[in-house]
């Protein structure tokens, strides 16, 4: 998977390099956010600018690292929304769950 | 609305999501006099295959890597047929919870992204295997 992980100050901005987050890349994504958590870095922000695509099992790996997250204090913030990556949320009722920006500046901004 | 009906048959593999959305979302942008929102249908078709295919992959048997998904994309007087056909256990929406909004989990929206797209959706055993069964109508 096609991945960016930047440090900020005390937030990590990853950035999904990929037109889709679905079942074949899904696992890997949540892999790569519970590495970060080892660390002990726990405020990130994940922005979605690139990806087209999302399912049910990309919106699973987010959830897992909003849970995981919240369980060590931390927060897990989301950017970068297309109009029918946005639909998903609006859906599945997610968007009551994330905090959503437009883009990453805002989102680190808020930590 | 031209009959169209197209054949899919990959190997039980996730990398192979990506090409039966995308040959999903051009069915919707082929389609001849929709009056919808093509764009929306697009993502729409996409996604359930993506869905339905990775479904039947997940719950195959173990021992189900080198077998096919057959798939079967469909449009046969305004509606929009696709049926997924999977060789293991395959799995069954209706043996599923519903979706609890006030818990989110990290799983269990698929079968819930499925229904809230397509007007009818229905499982059923086939030789070796079950089929899902989901139609849109397209008017």
């Amino acid at each position: 998977m096609n991945i960016n992980i930047e440090e900020k100050a005390a937030t990590v901005l990853i950035e999904i390099k990929e037109e889709r987050l679905d079942a074949h890349n899904s696992s890997e994504l949540k892999t790569q956010i519970l590495a970060l958590f080892d660390e002990g870095k726990n405020n990130l922000v994940i922005d979605l600018q690139d990806v087209r695509f999302v399912d049910s099992s990309g919106l699973g790996s987010l959830v897992s690292g909003f849970k995981n997250a919240s369980a060590r204090n931390g927060n897990l913030k989301l950017c970068g929304l297309q109009p029918q990556v946005k639909s998903m949320f609006d859906l599945t009722r997610l968007h009551r769950v994330f905090e959503i920006f437009p883009g990453a500046e805002e989102a680190l901004a808020s930590f | 609305m031209d009959n169209v009906e197209i054949d899919i048959k990959v190997p039980n593999q996730t990398r192979y999501l990506s090409l039966i959305g995308k040959i999903g979302e051009d069915v919707a942008r082929t389609l001849k006099r929709y009056r919808g929102d093509r764009e929306e249908l697009a993502y729409q078709i996409n996604l359930v295959l993506t869905e339905a295919t990775s479904n039947a992959i997940l719950h195959a048997s173990d021992d189900a890597a080198d077998r096919t998904i057959h798939i079967n994309i469909a449009v046969i007087n305004r509606n929009l047929h696709i049926r997924v056909f999977d060789q293991g256990q395959g799995f069954d929406p209706e043996a599923l919870p519903n979706q609890d909004f006030q818990e989110p989990g990290e799983s269990g929206r698929g079968v819930y992204i499925i229904r809230s797209i397509m007007d009818k959706v229905n499982f059923s055993r086939v030789d070796g295997g079950h089929v899902l069964e989901m139609i849109k109508f397209l008017h």
